[in-house]
């Protein structure tokens, strides 16, 4: 440990959720995307689940929203440092989408995409059991554009560049394949409580 | 979404010892830190580190910054930090720094917003948004590249405008409060932009835009709005 001369930082309390090298960004939600934010109408918004499955589907706004309803309220953690506590998010848990496509046994990975074209790759038991949602509502209200509004997937349990926004579908895989951000060096599943920021943390 | 640039994991993943050797004043809200780091294996022009500070108790705080300095061989990078108000890491660097201090980082981090020099670049910047961008201004003239680089950067006024002294014929400054005499006030707008886009080098432009959220929202819609395709911008937003 290199002690910092004259570093105190600030006067904290230990808060419990707070993962190592995090800090509460309170009523702040920063905004991280290294793309323009699309203009995405709710109308012109869908949800596939392909790859290997056993009967690939297509979700409309309308018909994602006619599945039964599911909240998360928590906290999140992003990679740069910051976390949010007490979040809420509305929508339908990931489990209700899957369980209409049948995911094959032989499905072990999903690489998540966006409308923009941006992905990110994460085990399939990371979105399931209840653990991940598509979330369309923020504290009551829509989701923000700058957000991952009109709908984003939510992985709370992961660092927050998990939880794509706009997003558009998962494919499910037999393998791991890199997303955007872990092809830049990001770590491949991105736990903040083990601090996987890096490949190779 | 743009390609990507591999970085290495093994240089990634380690924490170096960095010694404070330099501390400049760039405006009354800016200082340059810096640092020689014997074992840096180099970076990108637009890449950043990770920065860690420890406290005697053992408590750490860690920050992501820019890299100002363009890679050169001489073992040191640089960083611009604004003074930001209770900034705990930033505060830090601006009331007790002094050389020979050290501190823990690791990098350089991130493929995406980097520029290795191979394409014409478009850059556009509010505030300390300028940091990654001078380093690819920088990497240009050390370099003697010729491929076209053009640079937009809008500051509050002259006097908070980083780097003034060493901007040259590749930048334009828009200034929000107060101008020179002559220079209009006013924020970044489409007749800044569309005088770069008509230039059209071969190939096209690859847009960086960094700053806020609310300057990285303005300014990549005004890149769209002037024909820059979607897929050719890159952005960093100070979140």
């Amino acid at each position: 440990m290199n002690v910092t001369r004259g570093f105190t930082g600030r006067r904290r309390v230990s808060r419990p959720g707070l993962p190592p090298g995090q800090y509460d960004a309170g009523d702040d939600w920063p905004v991280l995307s290294a793309e323009v934010t699309p203009d995405l109408a709710p109308a012109d918004w869908s949800f596939r689940v392909d790859g290997l499955v056993e009967r690939p589907h297509t979700w409309s706004w309308d018909e994602a929203h006619a599945l039964p309803g599911s909240a998360y309220e928590g906290d999140i953690h992003c990679v740069t440092g910051w976390s949010k506590f007490g979040v809420r998010f509305g929508g339908v848990s990931l489990d209700a989408f899957l369980s209409v496509v049948g995911p094959h046994v032989s499905a072990t990975h999903v690489l998540a995409r966006s409308h923009t074209g941006y992905t990110a790759n994460l085990p399939l038991a990371d979105l399931t059991g209840g653990r991940a949602w598509i979330a369309w509502s923020y504290d009551g209200g829509p989701l923000a554009q700058e957000h991952g509004g009109p709908a984003r997937l939510i992985v709370p349990h992961l660092y927050f560049w998990k939880s794509v926004k706009w997003v558009a579908g998962l494919t499910l895989l037999d393998h791991d394949e890199p997303g955007f951000w872990e092809g830049n060096g990001y770590h491949e599943r991105g736990n903040p409580w083990q601090e996987q920021r890096y490949r190779g943390d | 979404m743009p390609g990507r640039i591999a970085v290495s994991e093994q240089v990634a993943a380690t924490w170096q010892t960095a010694t404070l050797t330099e501390v400049r004043r760039e405006t009354p809200y800016a200082s340059t830190f810096r640092l020689a780091v014997p074992r840096w294996a180099g970076h990108l022009p637009g890449q950043h580190l990770m920065l860690r500070l420890t406290a005697e108790d053992g408590y750490v705080a860690q920050r992501h910054y820019s890299i100002a300095s363009a890679p050169d061989d001489s073992g040191h990078i640089e960083l611009t930090l604004d003074r930001v108000p209770d900034g705990e890491v930033s505060g830090w660097f601006h009331t007790v720094a002094r050389p020979g201090d050290t501190i823990d980082v690791r990098g350089p981090l991130s493929g995406f917003f980097a520029w290795p020099g191979d394409r014409p670049a478009l850059l556009l910047g509010a505030g300390s948004g300028i940091v990654p961008l001078m380093s690819m201004v920088r990497h240009h003239r050390a370099r003697g590249l010729s491929v076209p680089l053009r640079m937009l950067v809008s500051a509050r006024s002259p006097e908070e405008l980083i780097y003034s002294g060493e901007l040259g014929a590749e930048t334009t400054a828009v200034f929000t409060r107060s101008a020179p005499a002559g220079v209009p006030v006013g924020r970044m707008s489409a007749t800044h932009v569309a005088p770069l886009l008509a230039e059209r080098p071969p190939g096209g432009w690859e847009a960086y835009v960094c700053g806020s959220n609310g300057f990285a929202e303005h300014a990549s819609r005004l890149l769209v709005a002037a024909g820059q395709p979607v897929d050719r911008i890159r952005i960093e937003r100070f979140g």
